[in-house]
């Protein structure tokens, strides 16, 4: 795939087995998070082609478009972005319900996802009261919510203390999913990723 | 080093290592205090002025207020006419004013920036021009032989100068602008990265819409149609030159308050000018406890 944005091209190939967990890594403005926004549906390439899970989502060839909604990918910001008027339990549920779920079920289900990331006391906090750390805990279980069978990970980890790491490690491992992870600690690389990619200017340095 | 949070003494600063701290917690205060301290100093002549030229002429109402008259005045069917006028033609402005300038908002936060810098300056026209040039364009857009006026009459049978229709026209005319202008700015500064995370949770685009982007700008919505409102509320000027000054039908509160002036009815002019003053601020204040505070 190809995607240039203003003097930048980010131009790659990459093939992530189902299941597996890729690590991207790389020097800032190296083409980590756009390479996530393609993924996404949230940038537009301009030549190749993107499969997601056996489906083709983005293919200006052939006219072929999915909008992000459509994707069923789950996204963790780096800036976090959660819902400034919902409380971190609806946070978690908007997804499922945007999806279709019923509201009793979504929330109940978002309460068990908040718990794995062990953020279940803080269900009915409103973001702007969580710290760093505490709110992109929410954003991962946000991300998590109603498995989605692709997720992205933008540094998912970096403001979280180092001792609750490992717990959301094993909770990105056990969701199953085909996993895209942006992290500058080699930590995650080392413990979680069945392959590491490094990108360099746009382009895959090994 | 030790850092307290603020408001609360820091005492770690003297307790750790036994040794006497340099300044005690008065020192830590005074030296806070210094920090955040931004003088007023010489501000407080200009400053005074400007203060005591928006204050003094609501004092020297109230003062010359007749309150023990107030009762009889405030039973008067002509004050009781202009107050039901005028609290149904204002709320009615100010609902036309979001209703049709929410979609004007939304056009102007979206279009491309030579077609808005057009579509804002007639949306900010009205918020310059004098009143009294607004009616008089309203009487010839919409009179009965105006350029739209002439076609509404034809095919409705419809006239809208000299109606209570006409004041809701002239009051959303001025106040409308008012609503757009903060919506649209609501809307531009609308995170569009929140938007983004709504669409890959699943959000079709209008949903991401009606489920992020409207309830974060809602504070800001009020305070735009409370804007509307006021202005809507205070229309004197398009409103008696397009809809007249009939008691019953278009004299709304400021109306009144000018005839009895002229009149020679100074008494009914302060304590009509009393009741507009005692609902504007009240509804700021309501606004301000439940929207406006955040």
């Amino acid at each position: 795939m190809r995607v240039c944005l203003g003097e930048f091209t980010l131009e790659l190939e990459l093939e992530v087995p189902a299941g597996g967990i890729t690590a991207v890594m790389g020097p800032n403005g190296s083409g980590k998070t756009t390479l996530l926004r393609c993924l996404a549906g949230l940038e537009a390439t301009e030549a190749g082609r993107i499969n997601l899970g056996g489906r083709l989502v983005d293919d200006p060839a052939a006219g072929v478009w999915i909008p992000p909604e459509r994707r069923g990918v789950g996204y963790a910001y780096q800036d976090v972005r959660l819902f400034g008027h919902l409380s971190a339990l609806d946070n978690v549920a908007f997804g499922p319900r945007c999806r279709g779920t019923g509201r009793s079920v979504a929330r109940r289900s978002a309460l068990a996802d908040l718990d794995a990331v062990r953020m279940a006391g803080s269900a009915g906090i409103k973001p702007a009261k969580l710290s760093g750390g505490q709110a992109q805990r929410v954003g991962l279980a946000r991300a998590l919510a109603g498995a989605p069978p692709v997720l992205l990970l933008d540094e998912p980890f970096s403001a979280t203390d180092v001792d609750v790491r490992p717990l959301l490690r094993r909770q990105v491992r056990a969701a199953g999913a085909t996993v895209v992870l942006v992290t500058h600690d080699p930590a995650d690389a080392e413990e979680l990723a069945d392959a590491v990619l490094v990108l360099q200017a746009g382009r895959i340095a090994s | 080093m030790s850092i307290a949070s603020p408001g609360v003494p820091d005492r770690a600063a003297g307790a750790s290592g036994g040794e006497p701290a340099p300044r005690g917690p008065q020192g830590t205060a005074q030296r806070r205090r210094e920090l955040r301290h931004r003088p007023v100093g010489g501000l407080w002549l200009p400053a005074g002025v400007a203060l005591a030229l928006l204050v003094v002429p609501t004092v020297g109402l109230l003062q010359r207020a007749p309150w023990s008259d107030l009762p009889s005045l405030l039973g008067s069917p002509r004050l009781r006419d202009a107050l039901v006028l005028s609290a149904v033609t204002s709320a009615a402005a100010a609902g036309a004013s979001v209703v049709l300038g929410m979609p004007l908002a939304l056009a102007l936060s979206r279009c491309g920036p030579s077609l808005r810098r057009v579509m804002r300056a007639a949306v900010l026209l009205p918020m310059v021009l004098p009143p009294v040039v607004g009616g008089t364009a309203l009487l010839f857009a919409l009179g009965r032989r105006g350029l739209v006026g002439l076609w509404l009459d034809r095919w409705f049978g419809w006239s809208l100068p000299f109606s209570t229709a006409g004041v809701v026209v002239a009051a959303t005319f001025v106040a409308m602008p008012f609503f757009v202008v903060t919506a649209e700015a609501a809307l531009r500064s609308a995170d569009a990265g929140l938007v983004e995370a709504a669409r890959t949770l699943g959000a079709r685009r209008s949903v991401a819409f009606r489920r992020v982007t409207l309830p974060l700008i809602t504070p800001s919505l009020t305070a735009g149609a409370a804007l509307a409102w006021a202005r809507a509320l205070g229309e004197f000027g398009a409103t008696i030159t397009f809809a007249g000054n009939l008691q019953g039908r278009t004299q709304t509160l400021p109306l009144a308050t000018f005839q009895a002036l002229e009149a020679g009815r100074p008494g009914e002019a302060v304590a009509f000018s009393v009741i507009l003053l005692a609902v504007s601020v009240a509804v700021l204040l309501a606004l301000r406890d439940r929207w406006l505070s955040r």
